[in-house]
């Protein structure tokens, strides 16, 4: 035990003398101390934590690609405040744990002056927590758990809520779709998915709807067909599945099968490619809501989808249009914050109001949230195409 | 009715899937009495051999022209991939069972845990993490009975399962290789005294169940539309529960498990909760072995001093 005790000491010891050389090499371009470092230097430095490897990697690509083709965007046109941006990623390979020391890094080692990430919740709340107690200003682009922003007055997003989402379909499914009674097949190992279904219920009703019969199922499951089955014994003229993609996709298949023919209606937890490959035909004439539709109308987004393809020869996903409309955020807030130091800029982003963003209209409310419109996107022939804007 | 009559054929073809896989837990503990914990990997795996073998055979371009992919190519994609599993099974053997076998029962049971985890995360390495869409093998034909919605893939699954569990069981009680395996499940060390070759025996017993995995893995992609590197996770605990059920070392015991925790899930999950559906396996496995340990249609063997 004391062996053990000694040689864990001295582990610690020794990454400590690796983190205080490291520290040394990576300011050696920068200022001196990190107050005063922060505006003489010439450049911005923005930090960027993201999953570019491992099971969620394409969500960190797609964010990063957008980011720095926006930065790349604002430095050509001469910067910010006649300063250039530059942008320092790391990879959180989608851990949590990994997400903490990547801010801790960027903050530490970078001398970053924002910080912008991640994609999922969990490895946001882990690296909020770390900006929030350094006081450097973190900017969310697409978590939706409403515990994110909680963390503290330095983390906020631009991206909506959960809950937002379960609103929107409900909205869509009873005012424009007309339709009287729904079904909700939730996914009770997933609290996004809870939170949707709940939300949607809340709102559905309240709206005069109701809710045919709710159903569940686990993350992992591929067997639907008790749920479909019990599901077809009822009026339902549809059916709210807000889970995951591979899951949605083996339900929409086990519907068609089983002759359950009516629409599903989901959140953004649809937004993947692999959706339609596994679904199949199966998914035409369903909905569901998201971030951003690249065939929406705005001049912004159009502009923001022909120079991503432009630049990477791929269309941007939803994700990747919330990570350049983080930045556009962040950089329209660091215009306005001057070299005041992280305090101004936190008071700049906090104070944004009707930001045009590629994905609407953000306005920054006093709970660091965005207030902003959802699209509703409707599958057909195997892709999604836009189909409504619904206000919050 | 129409819904309860649905949820029992869906029942009846998720347990056969079951019955399939239980059978290679059956035999190998008929033989060697142990739990071969990796034989869930060798199912998916086999399902992955025939979603790789269906993209070589072109598949891809059977769909995007919208044409049937031929039959006998889907009967040579079932083979091969049955064949491979074989290879893997027996390999499994060779490599991680027989250097422990004169070891004491836990070091096997151990062996295959630890081969089960490495075949679970060499498959995420290899196949990736995320799950696929089976490829469409056998076109899916509807057929529409009062209500009743028959797939021709449930049938085929239907059909399959029962055509190989017969053929297993001419093979074990008819052939000179059933009876030596047979021979030794009842005494490894008298049956070698006999002049059986024990370790061949023992091979084909690995290799056949294995097969049989395959084809219950691609039975299970067709049926269930995604498969994943952990499929075989939970499919193989509720196959090994099936075998419990009927009785371990049991043949008919095997399908007649299978078949009940198939039922005994969909039920559940039709009209219970689905949060349940794989709890009731479990609540099964511990009633069995309070009430029944020796399974339905197992024989107890008397252990004499």
């Amino acid at each position: 035990m004391y062996i053990a005790r000694r040689s864990v000491l001295s582990l610690i010891a020794l990454s400590a003398v690796a983190f205080a050389s490291c520290k040394r090499s990576g300011a050696g371009g920068g200022g001196t101390a990190a107050s005063s470092g922060a505006s003489l230097s010439s450049e911005i430095v923005v930090g960027h934590y993201a999953s570019l490897t491992g099971s969620t990697a394409h969500f960190g690509q797609d964010t990063d690609k957008a980011l720095r083709l926006l930065v790349q965007e604002v430095n050509k046109a001469g910067g910010v405040n006649g300063r250039q941006i530059k942008v320092v990623t790391l990879d959180t390979r989608g851990d949590s744990a990994e997400a903490a020391n990547a801010v801790s890094r960027l903050i530490d080692v970078e001398k970053v002056e924002a910080v912008i990430g991640e994609v999922s919740s969990s490895l946001s709340l882990a690296g909020g927590r770390v900006a929030q107690r350094r006081k450097i200003p973190m900017i969310s682009p697409s978590s939706t758990n409403p515990k994110v922003t909680e963390v503290g007055d330095y983390v906020f997003r631009v991206c909506f809520l959960d809950p937002f989402q379960g609103k929107v379909m409900a909205t869509f499914a009873r005012n424009t779709l007309k339709f009287d009674k729904v079904a909700i097949l939730r996914d009770v190992k997933n609290d996004y998915s809870i939170g949707l279904a709940d939300a949607f219920k809340a709102a559905f009703t309240a709206a005069g709807g109701s809710i045919a019969v709710e159903q569940s199922y686990s993350q992992g499951d591929t067997d639907f067909s008790a749920q479909v089955t019990a599901i077809k014994g009822t009026p339902a003229q549809a059916i709210f599945v807000p889970g995951y993609y591979s899951e949605v996709g083996a339900i929409a298949r086990t519907a068609a099968r089983l002759g359950l023919k009516v629409p599903l209606l989901g959140g953004d937890g649809w937004d993947a490619p692999d959706l339609v490959k596994i679904g199949g035909d199966a998914l035409n004439g369903s909905y569901f809501s998201n971030h951003f539709a690249p065939d929406v109308a705005t001049p912004k987004a159009q502009k923001f989808v022909a120079d991503f393809k432009a630049q990477y020869g791929q269309e941007p996903t939803g994700l990747g249009a919330l990570g350049y409309d983080a930045g556009g955020v962040l950089v329209e807030a660091l215009r306005k914050a001057g070299s005041g130091g992280p305090a101004a800029l936190r008071d700049a982003i906090a104070a944004v109001k009707d930001y045009e963003g590629v994905t609407g209209k953000i306005s920054i409310d006093a709970a660091r949230n965005a207030q902003k419109s959802a699209v509703v996107l409707k599958i057909e022939a195997g892709k999604p195409k836009y189909e409504a804007t619904i206000a919050p | 009715m129409t819904e309860l009559i649905q949820q029992i054929i869906n029942g009846l073809s998720l347990g056969s899937i079951y019955a399939l896989i239980a059978l290679g837990y059956t035999m190998v503990y008929g033989i060697l009495r142990l739990i071969n914990f990796a034989h869930g990997e060798v199912f998916m795996v086999g399902a992955y051999a025939g979603y790789y073998l269906a993209a070589a055979f072109g598949i891809d371009a059977y769909v995007s022209s919208g044409r049937e992919f031929p039959l006998f190519l889907a009967v040579v994609v079932l083979l091969l991939a049955m064949l491979l599993a074989a290879a893997l099974g027996a390999s499994i053997e060779l490599l991680a069972y027989r250097p422990v076998r004169n070891a004491p029962r836990l070091t096997p049971l151990i062996t295959a845990i630890g081969v089960s985890l490495f075949l679970q995360n060499a498959g995420m390495l290899v196949f990736g993490p995320n799950p696929r869409a089976y490829p469409p093998i056998l076109r899916e034909v509807r057929f529409e009975l009062g209500g009743v919605i028959l797939t021709n893939i449930k049938l085929t699954i239907f059909v399959v399962a029962v055509a190989l569990m017969a053929g297993l069981r001419f093979f074990v009680l008819r052939t000179w290789t059933g009876r030596a395996m047979r021979a030794v499940s009842v005494n490894l060390d008298a049956a070698k005294l006999m002049g059986i070759d024990a370790d061949r025996t023992i091979r084909v017993c690995f290799a056949t169940g294995s097969a049989l995995a395959a084809a219950g893995g691609i039975l299970f992609g067709l049926d269930q539309i995604t498969i994943t590197p952990l499929m075989g996770v939970l499919t193989g605990l509720k196959a090994f529960v099936a075998a419990v059920l009927g009785g371990i070392g049991s043949i008919p015991g095997a399908v007649l498990g299978g078949v009940l925790i198939g039922l005994a899930e969909q039920l559940t999950a039709g009209y219970l909760s689905p949060d349940y559906r794989d709890a009731i396996t479990f609540v099964i496995l511990i009633l069995v072995l309070m009430i029944k340990p020796e399974g339905l249609l197992g024989v107890v063997k008397q252990e004499k001093v």
